[in-house]
């Protein structure tokens, strides 16, 4: 650590602010914000979302998005102040000396061009290379970034290559003209756990080789643990702390911080497991997919009322497909779903309106779930008028019932759009209008990867008390084993389709476990700095073994 | 690319369809037209007999879908029979004012396709400008005005001062470039009037664009704008831009009867409005069944080069 202090600095920003133009007023989102990096250092920028983070990483480049703009202080690179130097300069600098790696590459990837055509650009473009060596240095960097093929893939389009080697595809796009400085931001957010490990190793290793400095964004403390030499916690546009990455996981100095890692420990008692009771929901043999291909091999679990079971696995596992099945949505080829011990029609529209209503589902994206144009009045009340028949007076008087059920303020909310609230208010909304229909059932998905970690912690509180007012019975899909390891009673365990293990949360965080939960599990960052060192370390050692 | 033939192959077969479902409502609408054709055409004197007898030369007294089917056969071989109003075969008839047509369209599209393209993406490029606000304002103006006002104001303007013909008069003996010269106006006007709805469609699909995540990318690696618009843009727009081009294209063919008609151009439109006027009703549905050709045609051409934009689409996984 020492010695990257020593070397000389790169990059100085003091005082720095931005603003946001919402409406037509601006506001200031970065408040004076200071970083000081020096060359080969990599800095974590960790905060929840709206605190500026993207923000700040796009201005050390001196650049603003539209509907922002760079209100005060000084940004200094290698001895150019990026707000006083003309565009030109700015531009010749981005992509050459500063490049940028985005949160999510398969939109950042422009579709309509081969991978390789978008890494030569930069470098064709800036006159460092010619095509033809841009070319062979593409296959040398995606051949270090760990990339399948790496003479051939350059070739694909994006559409042709899957989230995990995108993403490293996209930093070795960034690397094309060894810049001095690489922001990535968020790189790893959108990807499976055991996704995620590739592509931080891979990203680790290369800024190491190339000796280049980086912002890390993220709100991911465990990952920023394995990433930077040192943190800088934001909120809200201002800095709360900021020291060499040891110190600040081993001695949090702001009672902010301290409640970020905090988070993480959360961590509801776990109900016996119910053995004699009819299952609520009981999901036997099915068998399912769409068009030849079968996403669904002969699954089997149940779920008891006031339990939580935990359904795992990365995209493409069939967790969703699961959901898609017990709600009807999708008819099963073989198997059936029983409900409170009775076969459920496989179609939804053969079932009864009391049936649709014992089984509700709370969505991943609470902003595309909810219509825009209807107020929290008729959004939570149209279940409850649907199914249970509530007109006038008494509908008004459960939907403050609901509101109150979910901590908003029944007078202060009721007539508020979906746009007038932040990101967690909304999945509260989403959990209220599926309370709305009194079911005995919840199939949440995804419902706190969307969010912020305190936020997610409070909507995880929320539905455990829910849970036990009404006597719930939740199937939780997650890919993430931290939400498992907080609220589930008992746990799935999926993989291309098929369950590879289930039973108690207790017995599945002990060993033994089946070589692909084990894998899952062990790639769940912790906040270790050396956690993954160690961890590729130990997976090197079984190999050779 | 074996997904791009079977595309065709099915958008050709809907678009023989739709030409087919064409042809019956073609057909059919003519025979609901009130009268009695022989009779209207022979006058009031005429004689039960010679009515008859026209109306056998006519094969008007067979049964309606035996004169259907010998029409669609008929058309399917490029004989669209004869003319009522002066007994020529409309297929000779057809042919030297659909060329002209032709020629008019690709004139007024040669010139508007291009310009509007470049117009769309400067207006892209330096959007919200003054340039931006001229363009549009321009465009929007000329489009407003019916066409015949601005093909008279073009005659006002640059046929009075000598510098161009009023009259498109043109004839299988004009040259090239006398063709170029003397319906230069119409062209003009036509492009007028269909620059406005491809320029805007292009400048709205760029723009549109502009906040994808692979725009800031693209300007995050330090590319000029003129480039990002171009390269990063503009290939991701093409399909709306094209169904737009192709709409236009299909409105220079079959919409242009106004035009004609003021310039005095001898093209398709004019010869559909002039047979409607005399009741000559072969010409008529053969004018109507090839202006339904190219509308089809043209979306066609539109569906297939849009798919082909789309490399989703080109190079499955």
């Amino acid at each position: 650590m020492t010695s990257k202090t020593e070397k000389p600095v790169l990059l100085t920003i003091r005082g720095l602010r931005i603003e946001g133009r919402s409406e037509e007023t601006w506001s200031e989102i970065v408040k004076g914000v200071d970083i000081t990096l020096h060359k080969g250092e990599v800095l974590g920028l960790i905060g929840e979302s709206g605190a500026g983070k993207s923000t700040i990483g796009l201005a050390a480049m001196g650049f603003a998005r539209d509907g922002c703009r760079i209100s005060g202080g000084t940004i200094d690179f290698d001895g150019i102040d990026l707000r006083k130097a003309p565009e030109t300069e700015r531009r010749g600098l981005r992509g050459k000396r500063i490049a940028y790696v985005a949160q999510s590459a398969a939109a950042s990837f422009n579709p309509a061009h081969k991978l390789i055509d978008q890494y030569c650009e930069a470098p064709v473009q800036h006159g460092v290379m010619d095509r033809s060596e841009a070319e062979g240095d593409a296959v040398e960097l995606y051949r270090r970034m760990r990339l399948p093929n790496p003479e051939e893939i350059g070739f694909r389009y994006p559409h042709q290559v899957s989230g995990g080697q995108l993403q490293r595809a996209m930093t070795a796009m960034a690397m094309a003209c060894r810049p001095d400085l690489i922001i990535f931001d968020e790189p790893t957010t959108a990807l499976d756990v055991t996704t995620q490990i590739e592509v931080l190793s891979a990203i680790r290793d290369i800024v190491a080789q190339f000796d280049t400095a980086a912002i890390y964004i993220t709100h991911d403390l465990a990952v920023v643990a394995q990433m930077a030499d040192k943190i800088k916690v934001l909120l809200k546009g201002d800095e709360v702390e900021e020291a060499d990455t040891r110190t600040m996981l081993a001695n949090p100095q702001q009672d902010y911080t301290k409640s970020l890692w905090a988070v993480r420990s959360y961590a509801r008692p776990v109900q016996p497991p119910v053995t004699d009771a009819t299952p609520v929901v009981s999901v036997k043999a099915v068998t399912a997919g769409y068009g030849a291909v079968d996403i669904l091999k002969n699954i089997n679990f149940d779920i008891h009322k006031r339990r939580t079971v935990a359904v795992v696995g990365e995209s493409g596992s069939g967790k969703s497909t699961a959901a898609r099945v017990i709600t009807g949505l999708l008819s099963p080829r073989q198997g059936q779903v029983l409900f409170d011990g009775k076969a459920l029609p496989p179609d939804y529209r053969n079932r009864s309106r009391d049936q649709l209503r014992q089984a509700q589902m709370i969505y991943q994206m609470a902003d595309t779930a909810l219509n825009p144009k209807l107020r929290l009045r008729d959004l939570i009340g149209r279940p409850a008028q649907m199914y249970l028949g509530l007109q006038g007076k008494a509908l008004t008087e459960r939907i403050r019932n609901l509101l109150e059920l979910i901590e908003l303020e029944p007078d202060q909310y009721i007539d508020r759009l979906p746009s007038e609230l932040s990101g967690g208010q909304k999945q509260r909304i989403g959990i209220a209008r599926a309370l709305a229909a009194e079911p005995k059932f919840i199939i949440c998905d995804e419902v706190t990867s969307a969010l912020d970690q305190l936020v997610a912690e409070g909507i995880l509180k929320l539905l455990d008390k829910l849970q036990s007012e009404f006597e719930l019975a939740y199937m939780f899909i997650t890919h993430d084993l931290a939400t498992v390891k907080s609220i589930a009673d008992e746990v799935v365990v999926m993989k291309d389709g098929r369950v590879v293990e289930q039973g108690p949360k207790p017995e599945m965080f002990q060993p033994p476990h089946d070589p692909y939960t084990e894998l899952l599990l062990s790639s769940v960052p912790e906040m270790d700095p050396d956690w993954l060192t160690n961890l590729l370390n130990e997976r090197k050692q079984k190999e050779n073994s | 690319m074996s997904v791009i033939w079977t595309m065709i192959a099915k958008r050709l077969g809907l678009g023989l369809l739709t030409l087919f479902i064409i042809s019956l409502i073609i057909f059919g609408a003519t025979e609901l037209l009130p009268g009695d054709l022989a009779k209207s055409i022979l006058g009031q004197s005429a004689t039960p007999e010679t009515v008859a007898a026209f109306r056998r030369e006519l094969g008007l007294d067979l049964p309606a879908h035996t004169r259907y089917l010998n029409w669609l056969f008929g058309a399917l071989q490029g004989d669209f029979g004869t003319s009522l109003a002066n007994k020529r075969p409309i297929s000779d008839l057809i042919a030297t004012r659909l060329g002209n047509t032709l020629f008019l369209a690709l004139y007024a599209a040669a010139i508007s396709v291009p310009l509007s393209l470049t117009l769309g993406v400067l207006a892209a490029l330096y959007r919200n400008s003054i340039f931006d606000r001229a363009v549009n304002a321009l465009a929007l103006t000329s489009i407003s005005f019916p066409e015949f006002f601005v093909a008279y104001i073009l005659i006002f303007v640059l046929a009075q001062s000598g510098l161009f013909p009023s009259m498109a008069q043109v004839d299988a003996r004009t040259g090239f470039a006398e063709m170029l010269y003397r319906t230069f106006l119409p062209a003009l006007t036509l492009t007028l009037v269909v620059t406005a709805h491809m320029m805007r469609m292009t400048r709205a699909a760029i723009i549109n664009l502009l906040a994808s995540p692979y725009i800031e990318m693209a300007r995050l690696k330090g590319i000029k704008p003129m480039r990002v618009i171009l390269r990063h843009a503009l290939p991701n727009a093409l399909a709306p831009i094209i169904t737009v081009v192709a709409l236009n294209l299909a409105y220079l063919i079959t919409g242009v009867v106004v035009v004609e008609v003021v310039f005095v151009y001898p093209g398709l439109g004019q010869l559909m409005v002039d047979s409607v006027a005399k009741r000559d009703f072969p010409v008529v549905q053969a004018v109507a069944l090839i202006f339904a050709a190219a509308y089809v045609l043209l979306n066609l051409t539109a569906d297939v080069l849009s798919t082909l934009s789309n490399p989703r689409l080109v190079h499955r996984k």
